[in-house]
This record gives C-alpha cells, structure tokens and sequence, in this order.
C-alpha cells in the first residue's frame, strides 16, 4: 500500500490528526498507573530494546521472534486512523505500522486457528500501576482470526513518522481502528493463534461492560455510560460532543465481519 | 487546659471569611488552567474530576468537625457552616460544568440521569445537599428551629455516602482511592451515629 493512505477516502478529508502532544499526553495504560498523564510521566524506564515477540500456538513456524527480524519483513506505512476510547472521548492518530495479516502469514497460520491472543509486557520493575492490582497483569486482548487477517488492522510500531513513545504501546502495539481502544493492546510481547476464543482483560474484570467483541456502536450503550457521542480529544473547553460513528467509521470495510451477528449481544 | 484548649483558643481568633475566600479561590483557577491548557488536553473530564474530588474532600472535612471535637476536644464548629457551602459551591459547579460544558443538551442530561446509575447515584447526593445549602443561614435556623434543622441536616449522612459510590462507580479497574473516600466517610458516619446512640442513651 501507499504512504499516507487512508482505509475509506471518502472520510480522509475529515481525519485532522490530533497533535503529537496530544497523542502522547492523554493515554490509558493502566501498567503505568490510571491517570491519563501516568503513562507519559512514568513510563520512561521501560526498556523496549531488545524486544522479542513470542509467537506460538496453531502456527507452522513458531518461535521467539527478534522486533527488529519481524521489521524486515514487512513494509512499513503510515495509516491515519480514528481512535475511540470505551470512555467516549477519540483522537485521530497518524500511524506508522504494517498489517498484522503480513506477520502472521509469515509464521503459517494452521487451518484449525481461529482467533489471535496476545498479551502485554508484564515487569512491574518497570510498570509501576502492574504493582497495585487495578486489573489482572498481564494485559491480555484477542481477536477472531478474520479481524486479525483484516487489512485495516495493524501492527504499529511508529507515529508521526517517529518511533512509538512508550506511553503509546512501545516498541510495537496492536491497532484496529473499529473496535474500543482498549483491543488495541499495547507493548506487545505474545501472539497466540488459538481454536477457542481468547480471555481478554475487561472482560474478565467486568464481563457486562467490556466484551470480547468490543466494536464501537452508538447504538449498544455501556451500562455506565451512553456511546452515542463522543468527546474529540483537542476541542478546547467549549466543543460540542459529535457523534460517533458506526464501527467508528469504518462500517463500509468491516461490517460484512459481523452479518447476521446479534451485536447488542455479541457487544 | 491541654493542647486542645490551646489550639481552640488560637482558633477563636481567626476569622471565618478567609474560609470562603481561600476554599474558593481555586475554582476560577481551575478554570483559567482549563482554558490555557493547564489541566492537559481534555480539559473537560479534568476540571469535572477536580472539581468532584475538592468537594468531596471539604465536604469530608465538614462532615469530621464534630466527631474531631468528641475525640480530640479541638473545636471546630465555627468553621462548619463555611466548610459546607464551600463543599457544596464545589459540587455545584461540577454539576455545572457536566450540564452546560459536557453535556450540552438537556435529552442527554434526561438520559444520563435516568440510564447511568453513578449519574443517578450522584445527582441524588447533590440533591440532598442542596436544601441544606438552603437552609445554611441562621435565619433559616431560626425559621426551622433547632430540632427541625438539625433533622434536616442530617441529610447530609446520605448525601456524603451516595458521592463517594458515584465516585467509586466510575472508576474503571480497583482503584484504591475511591474505596479510600467511601471506607472514610462511613468511619465518619459509624462515629456520628455512636454518639447520637449515646446521647438517645444517657
């Protein structure tokens, strides 16, 4: 694919990244602690090199693979994406990855697979919040194997052109644009291609208020807050909430995923 | 006379305006950092938590006057009424600033009152408080009565258990904080309610 292209042209015109400062100063990244500027002010210590990702499971060459032996692999692209947090509140976000779907073909993908797991770095030496027990550690997140073969979803290792910062998900991080923020695990070190469906991290914590599934829908509400809207990361102090969009905007690519599914039930 | 009577002597000579000024003070101040960009870059959600979490914690701090007195004999009870209002102005705004900054839509404001349960939670606590905000002069006291008023006033052992559970409903994961306000305010509420045990008794 070509540099700075966009997944759904017909919306390019409106996806005005957030600034670098902004997108590197608002995160959730709970091993860092649970306020939005946590990461930014503590994850500075995480070594991200060396960085292996182990990949394993129902694949045909499984193995500890070297970050930089993966990124010689695949090319690399810049894909400005929508980002919207569970919490009602998006960004816009300048890319820099490859489409997961390269790395795994690359492994060999056996025909009994059927989803993808994949899990966080768990040091609490060098993620302080891993040391209180807000959530479960490790960070754990999946995805049916269709959504992770998607084109649109990729693997990040880069934003603005520059490498991902630590409080993005360094050295390289899961991104798929339709589904809440919280999918898009960050600092990955695992990927497990697996029959059955993956546990993931929320929806241990609290199985009536993250699922599996996690799309965004404006329709299905989370039962402590509404979705229909959001609030636009950048907008100053008197911003109107705008509306979110189905599939935060990406229905046109990735609706067919999810014909004939129930998905206030599968949510 | 022991520490505490030399405390509240030095206590009586203090003014109780400085109460306002100072406990206020940091609410245009709050705004001018969300403006400028001091509260970072969703200045919204920021002043809402700040402003939340401040009058939780004068509230606390009015709700601690009388059983500081039974414990320590240090006599706060001067003090208490500026706590209060200074408690309840933080709340008020932070209800503002959801209505007229976040929100912006009254069929929003309807539906989040009435489908979100910690939005419900703490709308409930803010009603409770508001009658006592009311009725905080010593007109209204003379108007009430002793008895009635002090009756009313015990809204506020609802009203201060109910903020915190919103603020523990909307934290996401177990955050220790939350839980740290709500463990507070019920030891708070266990005193009171032993005292008031007592006085029925004797």
């Amino acid at each position: 694919a070509a540099l700075g292209l966009v997944a759904g042209p017909a919306r390019a015109d409106a996806l005005v990244p957030n600034t670098w400062d902004e997108i590197t100063s608002y995160n959730n990244f709970y091993e860092f602690g649970t306020g939005k500027d946590d990461p930014r002010n503590k994850a500075g210590r995480l070594t991200t090199d060396p960085w292996a990702v182990e990949i394993g499971g129902l694949v045909d060459r499984p193995g500890s693979y070297d970050l930089a032996d993966i990124l010689k692999g695949v090319s690399l692209e810049e894909r400005i994406y929508r980002l919207r947090c569970v919490e009602a509140w998006s960004m816009v976000v300048p890319w820099v990855g490859f489409e997961l779907a390269d790395l795994l073909n690359r492994v060999g993908v056996q025909p009994s697979a059927r989803y993808v797991a994949f899990q966080t770095l768990h040091r609490p030496a060098e993620m302080p919040g891993q040391r209180s027990a807000i959530i479960d550690w490790p960070y754990v997140e999946g995805l049916r194997l269709d959504e992770a073969m998607h084109p649109l979803t990729i693997m990040a290792t880069g934003l603005y052109g520059r490498d991902l910062p630590n409080q993005n998900g360094a050295p390289i991080r899961l991104v798929v644009p339709w589904k809440y923020g919280f999918k898009s695990i960050k600092s990955v070190v695992r990927i497990t291609l697996t029959a059955d469906e993956p546990p993931t991290s929320w929806n241990l914590y609290a199985p009536r208020e993250y699922g599996f599934y996690a799309n965004v829908n404006p329709d299905v509400d989370h039962p402590r807050w509404s979705q229909a809207t959001e609030r636009r990361i950048g907008g100053g102090l008197f911003a109107p909430r705008q509306p979110t969009l189905m599939f935060n905007g990406y229905a046109d690519e990735v609706a067919g995923l999810y014909a004939g599914m129930d998905l206030a039930r599968f949510y | 006379m022991g520490l505490a009577g030399r405390i509240n002597g030095a206590l009586r000579r203090i003014p109780v305006w400085p109460v306002y000024v100072l406990g206020l003070a940091p609410v245009p101040w709050l705004f001018w950092l969300a403006a400028t960009g001091g509260l970072g870059v969703e200045p919204i959600s920021a002043l809402q938590q700040r402003l939340g979490l401040a009058g939780l914690q004068v509230l606390v701090a009015g709700f601690a006057v009388t059983p500081l007195r039974r414990l320590t004999g240090v006599n706060l009870m001067r003090f208490r009424r500026a706590l209060g209002l200074v408690g309840f102005g933080y709340i008020l705004v932070h209800v503002l600033v959801w209505l007229l900054l976040d929100l912006q839509s009254w069929a929003l404001v309807r539906a989040d009152i009435l489908k979100r349960p910690y939005i419900t939670v703490g709308m409930a606590a803010f009603l409770l408080l508001v009658p006592l905000a009311l009725t905080s002069a010593d007109r209204a006291l003379r108007w009430l009565g002793p008895v009635r008023w002090r009756r009313l006033h015990r809204l506020v052992y609802f009203a201060l258990p109910l903020g915190a559970v919103h603020f523990v409903m909307q934290a996401k994961g177990w955050q220790i904080e939350p839980f740290a306000y709500l463990a507070a305010i019920m030891l708070l509420l266990a005193l009171r309610m032993r005292l008031i045990r007592a006085r029925v008794a004797t």
